[in-house]
């Protein structure tokens, strides 16, 4: 159950045959506090790269994107009265979707966690 | 992830200025952010709802040393008084010794220039001969250019850039303060004096601009550090940044410029026909009066007016407000209001829909958040009065 990364500083953790996407503890830091998160619709596609919520902190919106292409089994409800719960637990409770992978091999282009955290240190 | 209406890190603007407080915010732990050519803290570690709420409910010491402080001196008073009439829509004349007065810099289409802050000294000061202003940042050039063009030539301008400037903000701002100077507290809002502070020269008034009670302190760049960090020693007071300066403001019901006023905007469209006074709305006499008087009487085509969402979605500058399904403006400023957990905006719309409780809808993305229009400010104000 290792959870991969992107550049733009998502996460993607397989579990079972779905997996759980969220925001990363560093972006999480920098947005600040979150105080809304759009998320898509159940049974939405998406392509790796994609689009798919938005992260309102007091000062911004952040585009989120998808690490790899899927379809959206279930957008994360309790973000709904709590969005600062990403600010609190980016990589567990405050996940945004659960996906079903339409290609597993994408996650073989991401990140594991020591490259990310060396990413990390590069910026 | 992509921030796409936020400020880009400090690092990758090479010319930008500091204040003389850079070194404090930074071992603070302030996250630098250009802002008007400055390297500003935006937030410090607490971060923005918690820099808010520290405001609204104890005090808060921000650093405005980037805004341009700058003083008019004339032959005389009368003449110092006559150039800022010629060039504001401000009773000037009637501005007694000590008090200070929010006014605007108007062109010739009546369009405002700037906002800006302007206050004669205090009596005691024997220096009748000159007004002192406070002006935008992001406006510098733009207003010393006007001033040099507009200015009556027997008026001399001084850049005060060796001062910093201090806004200690919040209800507990005045029992801080005097702790330090003598006799701020019985100080009226909008007045001025000069003092000392731990017996360091001390320019200071009652003002600010989060709507609570507060004090803005001009003092020597050399001496901001001593006084900063003796105000954030005090236990009642902790650094905030711009963030929570934008979203106290927003609540309070303040204009920023280049957000909800530009050389388009009239005071009457911005609401700001309080700073046009009494006796200039009678005699004239400032760039742009055919408008502003004819817009008095007959009203302005657009209106700033607050808005309140439902739900959570914030919606930013730049959403277009609709009603009955046609676009009727734009908002100016617009954010999730801390103290009052729901979205909040200011935005021009066409008059017709400025009344209050009218249905407005931004539109965000793809989609639409019903709101009305709502009087401002948000929150109340807590400006200190004449006691009853």
């Amino acid at each position: 159950m290792s959870t991969h990364y992107t550049r733009d500083h998502e996460w993607i953790r397989v579990e079972g045959d779905a997996a759980l996407v969220g925001i990363s503890n560093y972006a999480q830091e920098q947005l600040g506090d979150i105080v809304f998160i759009e998320l898509p619709a159940t049974g939405k596609s998406f392509k790796k790269g994609d689009e798919f919520a938005v992260v309102e902190s007091v000062k911004a919106a952040s585009e989120v994107y998808m690490p790899v292409s899927g379809e959206v089994i279930e957008a994360n409800a309790a973000l709904g009265d709590d969005p600062a719960s990403v600010n609190s637990a980016a990589e567990t409770d405050g996940w945004l979707v659960r996906v079903k992978l339409s290609d597993a091999a994408e996650l073989e282009a991401l990140l594991d966690a020591d490259a990310y955290a060396a990413y990390l240190g590069t910026l | 992830m992509t921030e796409t209406d936020t400020d880009q890190p400090a690092e990758i603007q090479e010319d930008l200025e500091t204040t003389p407080l850079a070194a404090l915010h930074e071992s603070l732990g302030g996250r630098m952010v250009p802002f008007a050519g400055y390297r500003m803290p935006v937030q410090f570690p607490a971060g923005i709802l918690a820099e808010h709420e520290q405001v609204r409910t104890a005090a808060g010491l921000f650093d405005v040393s980037h805004m341009v402080q700058l003083s008019l001196r004339g032959p005389s008073a009368d003449a110092t008084t006559a150039a800022v009439e010629a060039i504001t829509p401000a009773e000037v004349a009637g501005l007694k010794p000590g008090r200070m007065r929010y006014t605007v810099f108007l062109n010739d289409e009546g369009g405002i220039v700037d906002d800006l802050i302007v206050t004669r000294p205090a009596q005691d000061e024997a220096e009748t001969d000159r007004l002192g202003l406070v002006v935008n940042a992001a406006r510098r050039d733009a207003d010393l250019a006007y001033l040099g063009e507009r200015l009556d030539p027997s008026i001399t301008i001084e850049l005060h850039d060796d001062r910093a400037l201090l806004a200690l903000q919040g209800p507990e701002a005045a029992a801080v303060l005097a702790d330090h100077c003598d006799g701020v507290g019985d100080m009226l809002f909008m007045s001025a004096a000069t003092t000392t502070f731990n017996g360091i020269p001390c320019g200071v008034s009652r003002s600010g601009y989060t709507g609570e009670d507060g004090f803005e302190l001009s003092v020597a760049d050399s001496d901001a550090t001593a006084v900063a960090g003796t105000l954030l020693a005090d236990g009642r007071v902790e650094p905030i940044g711009l963030g929570a300066r934008d979203s106290l403001r927003l609540e309070a019901g303040l204009c920023l410029y280049g957000h909800d006023l530009d050389e388009t905007t009239s005071p009457v469209e911005a609401g700001l026909a309080f700073t046009i006074g009494k006796r200039r709305r009678e005699t004239g006499g400032f760039p742009g009066a055919t408008r502003i008087l004819g817009e008095l009487a007959d009203g302005a085509r657009r209106r700033r007016v607050g808005i309140v969402f439902d739900g959570r979605a914030p919606a930013r500058e730049g959403a277009a407000l609709i009603a009955d399904g046609a676009t009727i403006g734009h908002v100016t400023s617009g954010g999730f209001s801390p103290t009052l957990q729901r979205p909040i905006a200011m935005g021009y719309v066409a008059s017709a829909h400025a009344a209050d409780g009218t249905a407005v809808a931004a539109r965000v993305r793809t989609r639409e958040l019903a709101g009305r229009v709502a009087p401002m400010p948000f929150v109340p104000t807590r400006y200190y009065r004449r006691p009853a």
